[in-house]
């Protein structure tokens, strides 16, 4: 009884600050910074007074991607305007990741004329309202971050993931840990539609490759104490670890399963993938693989300094290389001298682009050739480090 | 999945028994703790005070404030022999002082107003969730907690001591069995021996009656609340001993168990809390054992009905007056 009155109210102010917070965010469109088109070298070839929006979460608690994805797109503003002396709006849409906010948004930016790309939507939830008002005004968008698989199968002749999607991420997990040598798994998941979706992946694709999962557990991600789990885990002797769900609940599993002298290889999908993933483990996240479709953080020198430099001192995070990728295959496009909606969707779907560390070459439905890498990361000396695509 | 019951392990009752009931009493000696603050309150107000569990989450809060004030460090924590003493000592005050005054100024704020005006029982229990609700977005304010879970340094070494038949017997499991069970005791003793004692114990039984015979009920009630918000920050500090790391909703899920292990030991009850919080803690560890992490809460309280059903007051089901001096 207490929890649904508290949840019932819980919900009730979490919309009135959501209400409040959506009534004050509105940030000015950027401009990337330096004199005026007109002055600069290779002025006059310049495309006028084009914009390119960000969509996505840029305030509110599920900001952390879009911020990265945003500040990512920054540096390829930067650098476009060294190289042609041209300026590009940057234009920030803030979903604040609320689907119910998304459509209001997308019609805004399909309105503005000289809005001729999107980067973005970030989330899948909000991409399900904001693709078919992109799609009806032929407004092309990269996602650097959507990776929910049903979205490319719309038939938007605008959309284009410049990531693996989520159906890639279980089987690239089973085919990591099988290819570490582990014979004997425990797959644990926090009976969420996307910790338990992952985790039931991994299950099937283990037994296919040939390895048990001898302990198969839905922990509570909100819960204090795993030492039923942990007991089990130890019990089983097992190489290795899955984890569906969240960083939270995946650092206090990892810490409390080292407490207990577990010492099998951790592995864990996107949802774990973040800093706070480190706090949570309590120093016992060291050597924990996280994967994700996205690169977590840089390896190119040039692009992490000139990114701290534009962003504040901030360091690359989680689809912060994405964002920059996918905001340099648009700026290709303008380069090209393509300059309506419709030419630069077309040059996007048809002309290749080499990114920092990887080609985009995008299908007819708007995935990567060949759907694209998972990535693996891993808890080196306390920071998460980037090892490189599962092979 | 085959079956809804993948992982049960009835063999897991024996193969996993001592570290089941390690870990258990671990856990239910934490719910004991908390369920001591529901369980007075309840006793002597007939009231149940929600908010008990946001008291709780600022005790561990005092264990954030206690180890920042002792000048000790995320990257090394662990501290040992007579620093540990010390650190303790220390956080156990900070806690134990929050919890109290937080308590304390609550029954001033929200409840005694509508005492003064006798409100009916509905709008204590409403201003009860309120408060619950404006205490954990309170300290969900950047300035205090922020939203975001916060890492407390471990100061207790959780490598085993040993371990006895598979079970790892630890210094932070230690400290918070230990450690509970001497305030249990202390608490009980007071109440069933001090003059305090006696008040909360009369008004508790019978508050008309007491006010006839010279107790101060705002007094009381005052003191009520201050035991039960020491006792809630107690077991902040000794929940941040065995899982480090705070956050603003951490009490709430906590806040819920541990109100169950007073409604099983018998509301109202302080050894009731006691056996409630036990019960629940093994509950919870063997439930995990066989039937698997996803049934743990399904287990406790299924076992709460059944309880209710043939005990409907709990398991000792005596009430805080009743207590014998």
């Amino acid at each position: 009884m207490r929890n649904t009155r508290r949840m019932g109210m819980a919900f009730g102010l979490l919309a009135a600050t959501g209400l409040l917070a959506a009534g004050c965010s509105s940030e000015d469109s950027e401009v990337s910074t330096g004199g005026t088109a007109t002055s600069a070298p290779g002025g006059a070839n310049c495309p006028k007074d084009l914009k390119i929006g960000f969509f996505g979460a840029l305030t509110g608690s599920d900001a952390a991607l879009g911020i990265n994805e945003r500040n990512g797109m920054r540096v390829a503003f930067e650098r476009y305007k060294k190289e042609s002396g041209c300026e590009v709006k940057l234009e920030p849409y803030d979903s604040q990741g609320d689907p119910a906010q998304a459509p209001g948004l997308a019609s805004k930016a399909v309105g503005d004329s000289k809005v001729v790309a999107i980067i973005g939507p970030a989330f899948s939830g909000e991409s399900k309202q904001a693709n078919p008002i992109f799609n009806e005004g032929g407004l092309p968008i990269i996602t650097p971050s959507a990776t929910n698989a049903a979205l490319s199968k719309n038939g938007w002749k605008i959309f284009h993931r410049a990531v693996a999607n989520d159906d890639l991420q279980g089987p690239a997990a089973a085919k990591f840990i099988i290819g570490k040598g582990a014979k004997k798994i425990a797959v644990i998941d926090d009976a969420s539609e996307y910790g338990k979706g992952l985790a039931d992946i991994v299950r099937t694709k283990l037994k296919e490759g040939g390895a048990t999962t001898d302990v198969n557990e839905a922990i509570d991600p909100k819960g204090s104490d795993y030492s039923s789990t942990v007991n089990k885990v130890k019990a089983a002797n097992v190489d290795a670890v899955f984890y569906g769900g969240y960083y939270e609940s995946a650092g206090r599993l990892m810490k409390q399963l080292r407490d207990g002298n577990v010492a099998a290889t951790f592995v864990a999908g996107d949802g774990s993938l973040d800093a706070k993933f480190l706090d949570s483990a309590s120093g016992k996240g060291e050597g924990a693989v996280l994967l994700a479709p996205g690169n977590y953080t840089a390896t190119d020198q040039a692009f992490i300094d000139e990114y701290k430099k534009l962003n504040g001192g901030a360091e690359p995070g989680l689809y912060s290389v994405e964002g920059f990728d996918a905001a340099n295959h648009v700026l290709a496009a303008l380069k090209a001298g393509k300059t309506t909606r419709a030419d630069i969707n077309a040059y996007v779907s048809t002309t290749p682009y080499q990114g920092l560390l990887k080609n985009y070459q995008y299908q007819a439905d708007g995935e990567l050739q060949g759907g694209g890498d998972i990535i693996v990361h891993e808890v080196n000396g306390g920071k998460i480090t980037l090892v490189g695509p599962v092979k | 999945m085959p079956s809804i019951f993948a992982a049960f392990e009835p063999g897991a009752v024996l193969t996993s028994f001592w570290p089941s009931v390690i870990d258990g009493l671990a856990l239910g000696s934490l719910y004991a703790l908390v369920a001591l603050g529901y369980t007075l309150v309840y006793g002597v107000l007939r009231l149940i005070n929600f908010a008990n569990s946001e008291i709780f989450m600022i005790g561990t809060a005092g264990a954030l404030v206690g180890t920042s004030l002792l000048g000790i460090s995320l990257a090394d924590p662990t501290q040992a022999g007579l620093g540990l003493a010390l650190a303790l000592l220390v956080c156990l005050v900070i806690s134990m002082a929050f919890g109290g005054a937080a308590a304390v100024l609550l029954e001033l704020l929200a409840y005694r107003p509508l005492r003064r005006r006798g409100a009916p029982r509905l709008s204590f229990l409403i201003s009860a969730i309120g408060s619950s609700l404006f205490l954990a977005e309170l300290f969900a304010r950047p300035w205090l907690l922020g939203r975001d879970r916060k890492p407390v340094p471990e100061i207790v070494d959780h490598a085993a001591i040993f371990t006895f038949k598979g079970a790892i017997v630890s210094l932070d499991k230690v400290i918070v069995i230990v450690g509970a069970l001497v305030m249990m005791v202390v608490i009980d003793q007071f109440v069933r021996r001090s003059r305090l004692g006696r008040g909360i114990r009369a008004v508790a039984q019978d508050p008309e009656t007491a006010t006839l015979m010279g107790v101060n009920i705002d007094r009381v009630v005052t003191f009520t609340f201050l035991l039960g918000g020491l006792m809630a920050g107690a077991a902040g500090l000794l929940y941040e001993v065995r899982f480090p790391g705070t956050k603003f909703d951490i009490g709430f899920i906590f806040g819920i168990k541990s109100f169950t292990a007073a409604v099983l030991g018998g509301i109202g009850n302080l050894r009731g809390a006691l056996v409630g919080g036990i019960v629940l803690g093994l509950l919870e560890a063997f439930g995990g054992a066989v039937f698997g992490s996803e049934w743990i809460d399904v287990i406790g309280f299924t076992i709460l009905v059944v309880i209710l059903m043939f005990r409907p007051t709990g398991l000792l089901g005596e009430s805080l007056g009743k207590a014998r001096a």
